[in-house]
């Protein structure tokens, strides 16, 4: 949606600008000309939180015309080649890591290393690294969220089992949840990256962050003995039959109403599942969080949290109006106001943000922040290059629907990875 | 081959103005010009650009490499690309099921009762739907847990299907919702050739004591060759077009298998994972080439049907 | 006529069939039958499984107002006329024209540039996909119904041209003969003999060229992207993946998208059969 908001922008600034004078002066330069921004935050509540982000931002620079188009964002990673190269916005949303490798190699997103300079450095200090690539920066952070496993505490309670700190005790509960007629996950595999989920944090239990981040980057073969200890991992749950049937025709929110409805007792999701959830019905008695158990003891735990980011196209126009404005959405208030429960419902990136006291949002935060040790992983679409993810989730379904094709698999993935990189 | 017949009653040709004289001659091209630039431009330049690209190792925003037949050899060794094109074969075969439904339909409504015409036009509706709605509907009559289909198989004490997350009838389910509109499509060809049918030659046919299935395959269905050849040239290209339905109903997907070539060159190419352009021309040409049999058989057709 | 007319028959076949008429229509168009049912549900039937019972309370007016005042799609529904009806508009002025050359003349190319018309129209358009998205850039159209329109009219052109060739060929063509010897010039028989003669085809075309344009999906995915210029089939997508799961107003949605070729099929209906008949039959 395009919304031109400069009408109403300039009467609100008006008013604004004598009833909050004061911050709006913090920012003394007033912007001119021209914004555009291009969004993929599509779903009701993150649209909500993006428009306002804009009207805000708007108020602070009252002669700024800022468009604004949201984009549905299965559409959007389609759709952002094409708007980087021609149609250029000022601002685009996108994701960290390799994700963003294909554009800043073909020189699309603008190295914004002045921007990290300074304060912003420490701020940020934590996706630094995600941002990225050969020593430069491209781009900023607005949020993150913690994957983990989200179950429904009165099924658990009603059968007597507590959050698995381990694996026979995932797999003990787990039985006990199929010996009660109900399924232990619900899950969605139409779109391929819920598969990755599992395949990460099985992954990283069994081998470790460093083994993810080798695999990811192409250095470990497919065919390893570490990779296949991945799977038979995976394997015992699939042949306890702990998925729900038909998985692959679902995508992940078509998978939700099996745990809202009670069919399934556990979702491995993003906590971006925690909103739909609740608007489904479930209560905060009902719904609860627990990290992803141990599996090798002699490997540190570790947790993927994806950050979904903002940059800045090559092409851009107005690259200074673009540069404050990414300063506006990384400052400490705004991630604190955005993510918090009633907009986002993610974590602030920046350090000196509070997180909301969202029970969800306070566990992720405390798992990430202290019992993390292994070390933070984006996602594995985002860690390993796109042809090679997009392969390798298509054989993670594979391997759920067909667990005995599993060495065919591995030995396509071994072809690609030879290919890739 | 001028315009020989031309009965041109002028005694003094040459007193016409040079225009007048070549009228006949230059006419058509003026007639053509503006459609022909239009469709050179835009479809047959970019046809040979496609082959052009299909040479080169390029991800769409970078600089393109000149790699050669290497993305020709790689398809060689490439599962998805069979699993493809195996695909494609079954939507060719499978796809033509709509031209007997089609005239199986027409031929049920070839009657004259009252209201017949809105019987007509309510069982063409499908086609004048978008297939993006068209899967829509089908994914939900094929879901798994609250699906019409699985309902109904309930009903006879038949366990669910998933019809679209499992490989072995996906592709079929598929082109079963393809065929829906398509036998619509067929249905009106044959309502409109039914309604030429020479009725002096049913009559001689009822004489000849000729009825029933006789009198249509030895009879009608003759006499419908020009719609039987039109319904046969849209269903196989629609049936190698094939993109809409599986972008709405699978994605490709469970596990690429129900993927054709022109799903998987796009997927290839342009969509989310995909950066591979030369790769997704390679299979763009392969697909060209298979459509090129086609194309060669219907021209001949026509030359054939043009030169009586 | 065949099969043999209905009155013919005897009086139990004429009854079955005078019943097994709306049976099978009802049948046929189940499928569709059934979107509209969901469309005037309210939510709370999908949430308590009631999928294919009566609705439990008609709430065709609360599902289509969201779909019409609180979405995005009237205006995508715009943009697909100001898409369509330029392209149609576009169509009828050059296959007319390329209809009529080489429906009625006589010269060594003909044949091969009517087949270089065929035959691109028959290529599936997806290889074309990336050099006209990389042109459409170029011109600087890229997502814009400009962009859109003149590819359309462009690709549209084969069929089209294929469509009004047949159907010139079919015309009586003493009559461009007679004219010609009384001396008319050649743009005068197109436009005073032809072009009416033209008007039935022309007429089916059309309604057959919205249908295709309207619908069309793939085109409006590659060259277009936003609001501001995506037609409505592309719009449905995201307005989909706004209400996933929410069967109720996906339906809604997809009925209002669906409507207009359906409108525009009724109303045409007798030049659409019409037209088909005369161009069908030589």
């Amino acid at each position: 949606m395009r919304s031109n908001l400069k009408a109403t922008v300039a009467t609100l600034g008006l008013t604004m600008a004598m009833a909050t004078g004061a911050f709006a002066d913090a920012h003394a330069a007033k912007l001119s000309g021209d914004l555009v921004i291009f969004s993929d935050m599509g779903n009701p509540a993150p649209r909500a939180v993006m428009e306002g982000m804009v009207e805000r931002f708007g108020e602070m620079h009252p002669d700024l015309n800022i468009e604004l188009t949201v984009i549905d964002r299965e559409a959007y990673k389609t759709q952002i080649r094409n708007f980087l190269t021609a149609n250029t916005p000022d601002v685009a949303n996108w994701y960290a890591a390799n994700r963003m490798l294909p554009y800043v190699n073909a020189g699309l997103f603008e190295d914004i290393s002045d921007l990290w300079e300074g304060t912003l450095s420490e701020e940020l200090a934590s996706t630094k690294g995600a941002m990225t690539l050969d020593g430069k920066q491209y781009g900023v952070p607005y949020t993150y969220y913690q994957w983990g496993v989200y179950y429904r505490k009165d099924i658990y309670d009603e059968l007597g089992l507590s959050e698995p700190k381990t694996w026979d005790e995932f797999k003990a509960n787990c039985q006990a949840i199929l010996d009660s007629g109900k399924k232990c996950f619900t899950i969605g595999t139409k779109f391929l990256w819920t598969a990755g989920g599992w395949f990460d944090y099985l992954n990283m239990r069994t081998n470790g962050y460093d083994f993810h981040a080798a695999l990811t980057n192409g250095e470990v073969e497919w065919t390893d003995q570490r990779v296949k200890d991945t799977f038979a991992n995976w394997r015992e749950l699939l042949d306890m039959g702990a998925f729900i049937d038909n998985h692959t025709a679902y995508s992940w929110q078509e998978a939700l109403p099996f745990m809202t409805g009670g069919d399934a007792a556990a979702y491995l999701m993003g906590n971006f599942a925690v909103a739909p959830l609740r608007e489904a019905g479930l209560t905060d008695d009902q719904l609860d969080f627990y990290q992803f158990p141990m599996i090798n003891e002699d490997v540190e735990l570790a947790e993927d949290a994806p950050t979904d980011t903002f940059h800045i196209p090559t092409g851009a126009k107005n690259k200074e109006n673009a540069r404050e404005f990414l300063r506006f959405v990384v400052s400490a208030d705004n991630q604190t106001l955005i993510n918090n429960g009633d907009n986002l419902g993610q974590l602030p990136v920046n350090s000196k943000s509070s997180v909301d006291d969202d029970k969800f949002l306070e566990q992720g935060f405390q798992m990430l922040s202290t019992n993390s040790p292994g070390g933070v992983a984006q996602f594995f679409d985002r860690d390993a290059p796109a042809e090679m993810a997009k392969v390798a989730m298509e054989g993670f379904q594979e391997f759920m629907v067909k667990p005995d094709n599993l060495d065919k698999i591995l030995d396509r993935l071994e072809r690609a990875r030879a290919r890739i990189y | 081959m001028t315009h020989a017949t031309l009965p041109d009653i002028s005694p003094a040709p040459d007193k016409r103005s040079w225009w007048r004289r070549n009228q006949i001659g230059l006419s058509p091209w003026l007639f053509l010009a503006p459609g022909m630039l239009f469709f050179a431009f835009y479809v047959i330049f970019p046809i040979f650009q496609s082959f052009q690209i299909s040479l080169l190792d390029w991800d769409g925003l970078g600089e393109p490499e000149f790699i050669g037949l290497q993305n020709y050899q790689e398809l060689y060794y490439d599962d998805a690309f069979y699993t493809s094109l195996w695909n494609n074969m079954l939507w060719l075969v499978l796809y033509l099921a709509a031209i007997p439904a089609g005239l199986f339909i027409a031929l049920f409504l070839n009657q004259t009762v009252t209201g017949i015409r809105l019987y007509k036009s309510l069982f063409f509706f499908p086609f004048v739907i978008s297939q993006v709605v068209v899967g829509l509907v089908f994914t939900w009559f094929y879901d798994p847990t609250f699906g019409l289909l699985n309902v109904m198989l309930g009903w006879v004490g038949l366990g669910p299907i998933n019809v679209l997350g499992d490989e072995r009838f996906v592709t079929v389910g598929i082109i079963l919702a393809g065929i829906w509109p398509q036998t619509a499509y067929c249905m009106i060809l044959y309502l409109t050739g039914l309604n030429g049918v020479n009725p002096e030659q049913i009559e001689a046919g009822r004489l000849d004591n000729a009825k029933g299935w006789k009198m249509l395959w030895y009879i009608i269905i003759p006499q419908l060759k020009p719609a039987t050849f039109i319904a046969f040239v849209v269903t196989i290209i629609g049936a190698l077009r094939s993109f809409d339905l599986i972008s709405i109903m699978t994605n490709g997907g469970p596990f690429g298998s129900s993927r054709v070539l022109s799903f998987y060159m796009f997927e290839v190419a342009l969509s989310e994972y995909g950066f591979r352009m030369g790769y997704g021309a390679a299979i763009a040409v392969v697909l060209f080439l298979i459509m090129l049999c086609f194309i060669v058989y219907f021209l001949w057709s026509m030359y054939q049907e043009d030169k009586r | 006529m065949f099969p043999t007319p209905i009155a013919k028959t005897s009086r139990t076949w004429q009854l079955t069939y005078q019943s097994l008429l709306p049976l099978a229509l009802i049948l046929w168009l189940l499928p569709l039958i059934s979107i509209l049912i969901f469309s005037i549900k309210p939510d709370s039937d999908f949430t308590s499984g009631n999928y294919w019972g009566w609705p439990s309370s008609f709430q065709g007016f609360a599902n289509y107002g969201k779909v019409f005042f609180e979405s995005d799609m009237p205006r995508y529904m715009l943009n697909s006329v100001l898409i369509t009806v330029p392209t149609v508009i576009g169509c009828m002025i050059l296959s007319s024209m390329t209809g009529f050359a080489l429906g009625v003349y006589r010269f060594k190319a003909n044949l091969w540039v009517f087949f270089m018309f065929v035959a691109g129209n028959f290529v599936p358009f997806q290889i074309l996909m990336v050099p006209v998205r990389d042109l459409t850039l170029e011109m600087g159209l890229y997502n814009t119904k400009t962009g859109l329109v003149l590819f359309h009219i462009a690709f549209q052109t084969g069929f089209c041209t294929l469509f009004m060739r047949n159907f010139i060929r079919a015309l009586p063509f003493e009559l461009i003969e007679a004219a010609r010897v009384e001396g008319i010039a050649e743009w005068r028989i197109f436009w005073y003999i032809v072009l009416p003669l033209m008007k039935p085809a022309l007429a089916a075309m059309a309604v057959l060229v919205f249908t295709f344009i309207w619908n069309d999906y793939f085109w409006a995915v590659v060259l277009t992207q936003g609001v501001e210029s995506q037609p409505v089939t592309a719009g449905i997508t995201s307005f989909n993946a706004q209400y996933r799961a929410a069967y109720h107003l996906m339906s809604a949605g997809s009925i209002v998208a669906a409507l207009p070729p359906v409108a525009m099929f009724f109303l045409m209906q007798k030049h659409f059969i019409a037209g088909l008949t005369l161009g069908a039959v030589k």
